[in-house]
Order: structure tokens, then sequence, then C-alpha cells
């Protein structure tokens, strides 16, 4: 039997066709609109019923919110008596000349009004480092990468604040002072079989440290007391380095290239927080301008992006410590996740913003912005850890063992094969974490901020503006601004993970 | 356990270390304002005419214009204010430890707080109470004929407890109807579901502004509870209180002197010998609390009398046209009395 019996033998059967029919157009009614409208909403009485249903829902939803927004709005006026209702006009919607009226203060709180220039030249910084490093066709997005990171943080540092003239050349100097003493102290006290003897090494260069620390302290001005409390909690930091390593000195055999390690990482981070205070350092002649005054956008924005961007490498960090074999590190990792998970955001920066000044004399204490920025970091890290430790925990243990069956080395394999997997798999979460991170942050309003909504909050009961529909406009207003930049998040991150996912595709 | 010990001391002399620059000699809260250049004033997070920012972002209110009469006279400038905003749960925390120097933020004056929490009160600023207010319709004309009435009241306010008593005290019917927030609140009551509305009186005139049609309401005239707002400083400091105090007492007594901001430099001239000890024309008065002897006038000069920052803030001269009624003065019918300078 071959194919060919199945056929008619040519010749005998006239009337088959040999070449297929033109097919006929589809009926007028199964294309374009109609047929969209035909196929997608009206195909049975199930869906119509559905159709007519949803129609009336969006009808009595968007019908009363277009009348209050667009067409019984209020759109010019001077004060309250523009929105107020009376004879001529019994039903008002939004009061939009409340808006303008406040936007500048919305925007930029509290900020004086000669100044703002900077923290528009903030906003462009940002919008600039944003796009340079999220587009992906931008030239020399290393470059980008650096600007973005280094450029634009003490740049924005500088020009928000007014730098700090008297601070500069003498913080670079106590700076390194200070890094010197903390590897003298770490080093001692891992070599020395005596006791103290590291502390005492490094006790002529705290002392130094202290003298300067006094002279860029001298000056009066909240700016320089901000920065001299810098000094005070690096102070403290290298202290306890110094003591854990003297403590776990005979644990832990180190080893020469465990040295090499500790003092680049040390006089890493002093060389950077170096730069950073002798850029923000620059005498340009800009008023100082304490971070009381700040407020609007300008603050639910520095929140935002610190957390943001703190967030996902210190939550990798602590992430990979919690899964690490190392008991110190991962009892470490362990407890600081859950007990910032375990406690409200609130509360930590109530205790920020209400604890700390009991604890720690008032010179010293950080600025209250500082605060809620090292909090929202913290939480943020620690929601983050857990994002990534579910991504790391969905990979097959194939993947760790195949990594290690190459011979690569703890840090290469997480690099190169494990991290790259484990963050595509958690971008819907790892940007669920950024949006409510985005919208947490107009708790920092427990602790005196005005950030954005706080803004609409105060404005909102002015009496200026008192009138019946003031407040929907205001909150209005914010939804909008919210939705807006939680919705291009929302976006961006689904077309990287599109991006992303090519190869899952088949 | 040798070590253990050595990791001790140690450890405990890192901290020491650490802490040894953190020593400082206490000093007085005058002395720290100076030092500072700038005085720490703990405001509200927003309240209708006593403190709230305006469309520049600069603190406006009564109770703002208290701690600018306080900067005036220490530093002969109303602007070395630094505001830090603080909610109602936090601000005597915040005092207590040294967040600010004073408070001013609509805070009511009881026994236990002066008494308990190491605060002292400074003076009366603004004599406030809690009041009703009605649809002018219902032709109710006092808080007495309320009997029977449905009163709207925010849940868990010392407001709900005041209603409360007055009605038991007064033998009348109360129907309370209670909500979680203050807007829930006056929204229920404009929407009918009750009669009156009760809260601090400021508070119903600035809410009836937000009414669709304010002038269908009146607030009654009877003040049910006494709710003294009083600025607060940290106990143990009397200098600085007597300071904050009697900055309050000038801006009284220049208006019962009739001493305006306008008018302080004729005043200057004048040979009345309370208008000259108030301006420091004659005696030695600042100096006896550690200012200049001009801080009278300075205050004067900069922030005003006491009538004028009413009347700029919550009376006349705002939309909230509050009267004077209590505040005004005592030679005038109300209970702002303050003691003399001499």
């Amino acid at each position: 039997m071959t194919d060919m019996s199945a056929l008619p033998p040519t010749g005998l059967v006239n009337y088959v066709r040999r070449d297929a029919a033109q097919p006929l157009p589809p009926p007028a009614n199964m294309t374009g609109w109609q047929g969209w409208v035909r196929e997608n909403l009206l195909s049975g009485p199930f869906n119509i019923a559905m159709t007519i249903i949803s129609a009336f829902l969006l009808y009595w939803i968007f019908a009363p919110l277009l009348n209050f927004t667009i067409f019984h709005a209020v759109w010019t006026g001077a004060d309250r008596e523009a929105c107020l209702i009376t004879e001529a006009r019994p039903v008002v919607g939004a009061c939009w000349p409340f808006i303008t009226e406040r936007l500048q203060y919305f925007i930029y709180g509290s900020y004086p009004l000669d100044e703002r220039w900077r923290p528009t030249i903030f906003f462009a910084l940002l919008l600039v480092s944003v796009a340079w490093v999220l587009w992906l066709n931008a030239p020399r997005r290393d470059i980008g990468m650096l600007f973005a990171f280094v450029f634009t943080p003490a740049v924005s540092y500088w020009l928000l604040t007014g730098g700090n003239p008297a601070f500069a050349l003498v913080g670079v100097l106590a700076l390194a002072i200070d890094a010197a003493g903390a590897v003298f102290g770490t080093v001692g006290s891992i070599l020395s079989a005596i006791p103290f003897i590291g502390w005492i090494l490094a006790l002529p260069f705290n002392a130094v440290d202290r003298a300067l620390n006094l002279i860029a302290n001298g000056g009066i001005g909240g700016l320089r007391e901000a920065l001299g409390r810098g000094f005070f909690w690096f102070d403290l930091l290298i202290s306890a380095a110094a003591l854990a390593a003297y403590v776990f000195r005979n644990r832990i055999r180190y080893t020469e290239a465990d040295f090499r390690t500790a003092l680049t990482t040390i006089l890493g981070v002093a060389v950077a927080f170096g730069l950073f205070v002798g850029v923000t350092g620059l005498d340009a002649g800009l008023k100082p301008v304490p971070t009381n005054l700040w407020g609007g956008v300008l603050i639910s924005l520095i929140v935002a992006f610190v957390g943001i961007v703190f967030s996902l490498p210190c939550g990798i960090l602590l992430a990979l410590g919690r899964r690490s074999k190392m008991p110190a590190v991962k009892l470490f990792s362990v407890i600081l996740i859950e007990f910032v998970r375990g406690v409200p955001f609130i509360t930590v920066l109530f205790m920020a913003s209400n604890m700390l000044p009991l604890f720690v004399p008032e010179q010293y204490a950080p600025d209250k912005l500082l605060r809620a920025l090292i909090a929202a970091a913290i939480f943020a890290s620690a929601y983050m850890a857990e994002v990534v430790r579910a991504g790391l925990q969905a990979l097959p243990k194939g993947q760790y063992e195949g990594a290690m069956a190459m011979g690569l080395g703890y840090w290469q394999m997480m690099r190169l094969i494990i991290l790259p997997q484990a963050l595509k798999v958690t971008i819907p979460n790892i940007v669920n974490t950024y949006i409510g991170l985005f919208k947490d942050t107009t708790l920092v309003v427990v602790v005196g901020l005005f950030d954005f909504l706080k803004t609409i909050e105060a404005a909102r009961i002015d009496p200026k503006w008192a009138a019946p529909t003031t407040s929907a406009t205001g909150y209005m207003f914010a939804a909008i601004f919210y939705f807006i930049c939680c919705y291009a998040m929302s976006r961006y991150a689904k077309a990287t993970e599109e991006r992303l996912g090519k190869a899952d595709k088949r | 356990m040798k070590s253990i010990l050595k990791s001790l001391a140690f450890g405990a002399a890192g901290i020491l270390a650490a802490t040894g620059a953190m020593a400082q000699t206490k000093t007085s809260t005058l002395d720290q304002v100076k030092a500072r250049g700038v005085l720490n004033c703990g405001s509200g997070t927003g309240l209708a005419g006593f403190g709230l920012p305006d469309a520049q972002g600069n603190w406006t209110g009564l109770d703002v214009d208290i701690c600018r009469a306080v900067s005036a006279a220490v530093f002969n400038d109303p602007a070395k204010v630094k505001f830090v905003p603080l909610s109602a749960k936090d601000r005597f925390t915040a005092l207590q430890a040294g967040e600010v120097d004073m408070l001013s933020r609509n805070t009511t004056w009881t026994s236990s707080r002066d008494t308990s929490l190491g605060l002292n009160f400074a003076g009366i600023t603004y004599f406030d109470g809690q009041g009703f207010i009605v649809k002018k319709s219902a032709k109710i004309a006092s808080a007495f004929e309320l009997g029977g009435a449905s009163v709207c009241v925010q849940q868990g306010t010392t407001t709900e407890l005041n209603l409360a008593d007055f009605f038991r005290a007064n033998k009348l019917q109360l129907k309370a109807v209670t909500f979680a927030t203050n807007d829930e609140t006056v929204k229920a009551y404009e929407g009918g579901r009750c009669d009156a509305f009760t809260t601090d009186a400021s508070g119903l005139y600035a809410e009836r502004l937000r009414m669709a049609k304010p002038d269908d309401h009146m607030v009654l005239p009877d003040i049910i509870s006494k709710e003294p707002l009083s600025p607060v400083v940290r106990h143990g400091d009397d200098q600085w209180l007597d300071i904050v105090r009697w900055s309050l007492f000038a801006m009284i007594t220049a208006e019962e002197l009739g001493v305006t901001k306008a008018n302080v430099d004729e005043q200057l001239k004048s040979t009345n010998p309370d208008i000259r000890r108030l301006l420091g024309v004659e005696g030695k008065f600042g100096e006896a609390i550690g200012l200049s002897n001009a801080w009278g006038y300075q205050i004067v000069k900069h922030v005003g009398n006491y009538g004028e920052v009413f009347e700029k803030n919550v009376g006349a001269g705002s939309p909230l046209k509050i009267a004077r009624g209590l505040n005004n003065l005592w030679s005038k019918g109300g209970l702002q009395y303050a003691p003399p300078i001499r």
C-alpha cells in the first residue's frame, strides 16, 4: 500500500478541482472592530451579560470620576472662594487651583525660595542617571553607572545641603588618620598575644583624629555638626571591628590574603568616604540648607532611591549570608533579617527619632533625614534578602554542583552561575518590594519629615483653601503621582522580565 | 576564663574611648540655644491657624509666632527658629530627650502633664474649650437645649469623655455617634447623621469652613471644657522657663499698653513708665532673665503684640474669624492677663 492509492487516478474524475478555491473574505461582521467586539465581548450569552455588567461598572466608576476631575472641576482661582458651592455653581468638582498654588510646596517643601534651583538640578541629575542606567541602548553605560552611583550622590549631597567648607581639608585629613588608626588597631589586635596592644597602637591616631573632629565641628551650623556625627559613627564602627577581630583572633586562622582583603577594604572605605567628603566639602558659597526644610517630592524621592539603591546589594549579601555555612555570618544575617521583619517600619523610625537622642548626645545624633534613610535602607535590605533567598532556593542543586565541578570559587559561582538565574526568577518580587518601599516612604512622616503626602495633608487643612472638595483634590493628586511612579516601575520590570525570559521560550 | 575577662576589659576600654568625646558639661538651655544659633521649636504637624506651612513652606500660626517671639527675644531675629514637627504622641518624648528646646503646639495644660512628665508650662497662649456646632435650621441656641440630640464625636478622645460628663451633669439624654477619624466625624455630621458635632472650639471654626454650606451651620456659644493651650519647656531650667513665659507676657502687656508692631519705634519715646519698662528704655528687666534689655522691644518689633498675632492667625485677619472671647484682654472681658513688668 502506498499513499498514491488513496488518490483517484487522474483523468477519471474530471470534476474534482486540482487547485484550492480562493477563500472568500470573512463576513463583514467577523473582521475589523465589529469582529473584535463580536469575538471578545459578545461571543455567548454569558459573555454578553458580563459585557453589560462591566460596561455598567465602568460607567458607574468613571462617570463620577471624570465629572469630579474634569467636567465639574474648578480650574482657576486665588483662594477658597473659587471652590465654594454657590447658587450659580451648585456642584463643585476638584479644586485644581489649590494644587497649582501649592505645587511648588508639594515638590520642594520648605526649601528656601531662592535656593530651589538646587533641588531642580538634583531632579535633573536623577532623571539623567535613571535614564542612562535603565535604557539598555544608551551609549557608554559603564560611565552611566559611575555617573549614577558616584557622581550624582556626591554632587546631590553637596548641592542640597550646601556643602561644608570648613570641613573639606580637615575632614579628609581626619579620615585618613582615622583609617590608619583603624588599620593599626585591627592588625595589632589580631597579631598581638598581648591584649590591648591594638588599642594602644590605635590610641594616638584616635587622639589626633578627635582633635581634628573638634576643629571640624568648631563652626556653628547644623551641617558641620551633621558631618561631624559621621566621624563618630565611623569611629564606633572601626572600634567594633577591631574588637571583633581581637575576640575572634584565636578562632580563625588568618592568612596573608585575609590581611590584604581587610586592609584594602578598610582603606577603600576610608578613601571613598574621604573622596565623598572632599567633594561635598567644596566651598562654592552655597547657602547651607538644613534637612528640616526639605520636603515634598524631594524627600519622597530621596528616601525611595536610597532604599532602592542600597536594598539590592545589601539584600543579596544578607541572603547569601543566611545560606552561608559560616555560623557567625549566618547568625548575623538571620538575626538582622528576622529582627527587621519582626518590627514595624514605623516603630524603628519612631525609635530612631525619639530614643536615639537619649543614648547619644545631641551633637552626635545623626540628622533626622539620615536616620530615616538608614532605617529605610536596612528595612528594604531585609525584605530584599528574603526575596533573593527565594530565588536562590528555587535553583536546582545541580547548578551549584555543576559550578563547583567546574572548579569555580564561591564568589565566581555566585556571580557567574547562581545569581544571574536567581535574580531573573525573582524580578517580579524585587519590583514588588521596590514598589512597596516607594509607598512606604510616606511613613517618614512619623519622624516629622514632610514627604509628598504629608505636604498635601498639611496644605489641605489650610483655611485659605478650606472648601468642600479641597481634601479630595489633594488626595486625588497624590494618587495620580504615586500611580504614575509605581506603574512606570512595573512596566520597566515587565520589559526586563521579557528580555531575560527569552531563553525560556521554546 | 581569663581571656574572656581580657576581652571584656578590652571592649570596655574601646567603648570608653568612643564615648570619651561624648562627655559634655551640662549647660543651660539658653546657653545651648545661643551657642547653636538657632532655637529648636517643637511645632505641630499642621493645625489651621496655629501652625501650618504656607505656599512657600514658611511656618505660620499662633503657636508658631510664640516660638518666633522667643527667637526675637534671644537673637533679635524672628527667623532663627528650626521648626521640628512633632505628632501628639512623640511631642513630650522629643522635649524630654532634648530634641527641641520648647514645645509650642496646641498642648493642653493639665495637672498630670505638669507634675509627672518632667515638664513645665509657660503660660496660656489660647483659652480653648470644647464646643458644639449645629445646623441653623435646628433652631438650637444653647448647648443646654441639646437634650435627646444625637452628637457626632471622635472615638477615644478626651472630647468624647467631656461630652458624656456634660450631658450627665446636666441630666440631659445623650445619643453619641462615634467615628474613628475627625474627617469621618465631620462628614457624618454634614451628611445629617447627627444633630450636632463637637470638638475644640478652634477646630469647629476650621471645620465649618470646609463644609459645603458654611453659613447653614453655627457654633454654639457654650464651652463645656477647659483646654488652656500652653507652650511647654523641660523641668529644671527655671531661667529658660522665665524666658518663654515672659516672652508671652511681654506680648500681652504690649497689647494692653497699645504698643503695636507699627508704632513700637515711636513708643520708645513714650513717657508712660510701663511702656518704657516693657521696651527696655528703663530698668534692666531683660538682663535679669539673661537677655538684652530690649527683649520686649524686639518681640513687638519683629512679631507683634498678642492681639495682632491673634487677629492675623485665627481672628478677623484670617479665614477662621474666631472671636476673641476668652482670649480677649482681662480689661475687655477676656482672661488674658499678664503680671506687670517691674
